[in-house]
């Protein structure tokens, strides 16, 4: 099934994702200049949506993942356990993602 | 009788003691196991990471820097970085494994790789510290 190109699609993307949270820690130990450099960034739309493919990148490579770590237990072989959980992990992802999102922009995210 | 073969000649250690610690014998599966660790690792660090994520949305930098130099917080995402650089170090080691076959090419990858996780990890861990120490 496709899903398990998508999970090491998603670690592939995560693995450059993670320059952002680098990025975003080292400018708030550098300072306000920095700061606002990466506020300002991730503010603007390819921001938004480079931050948004990572929230969905990262919520599915671990909803996909603990459908892995399930199965290395020795769980979930038969037929129907092996789609639910490959359904169950995408719709997970896209769920999670969006309802984090939607968290964010109540709590003020959306600035 | 047949003569003895040259290499028995050469030398009195058997075909195993030869080959004894050139391969991957006790550390076969270090990689497959520490990728299982960093994952779970992950799993449980992932709800206290989205809450410090979360918290910080909308604050100008003194909010953010105070907010991440608290030792909770400093503790949380020092344990993320460590786990998932790991992890990505890994993972990406498979991935070039699965498609570099060019074995120059390859050993080159796998340096970067190395290189790039330890530079993310020893980068964030060093701007965590000095946000916790307040320097």
């Amino acid at each position: 099934m496709a899903l398990s190109i998508i999970h090491r699609a998603t670690g592939f993307a995560l693995y450059f994702g993670t320059l952002l949270l680098a990025w975003w820690l080292i400018a708030a130990a550098s300072g306000p200049t920095a700061y606002a450099h990466v506020h300002d960034f991730i503010g603007s739309l390819i921001g938004r949506l480079i931050v948004f493919g990572y929230t969905w990148a990262l919520l599915h490579h671990l909803f996909s993942g603990i459908r892995h770590l399930v199965w290395d237990l020795g769980y979930g072989f038969k037929p129907n356990e092996r789609e639910a959980m490959t359904w169950g992990a995408l719709v997970a992802g896209i769920s999670a993602t969006v309802l984090l999102w939607i968290v964010a922009y109540m709590i003020g995210g959306g600035r | 009788m047949s003569a003895p073969d040259a290499e028995s000649v050469k030398s009195m250690r058997t075909p195993l003691g030869r080959v004894r610690n050139l391969g991957s014998s006790h550390s076969g599966t270090t990689d497959f196991w520490r990728q299982r660790i960093t994952a779970v690792a992950m799993v449980l660090l992932m709800v206290p990471v989205i809450v410090v994520v979360m918290m910080l949305l909308g604050s100008n930098h003194a909010g953010a820097a105070q907010m991440l130099g608290s030792p909770l917080v400093a503790i949380i995402l020092l344990l993320f970085i460590i786990a998932s650089t790991w992890h990505m170090k890994i993972g990406m080691q498979v991935v070039i494994e699965d498609y570099v076959h060019h074995e120059p090419l390859k050993l080159a990858a796998i340096m970067a790789n190395n290189f790039f996780c330890f530079a993310v990890a020893l980068a964030s861990i060093y701007a965590i510290l000095k946000l916790a120490s307040g320097v």
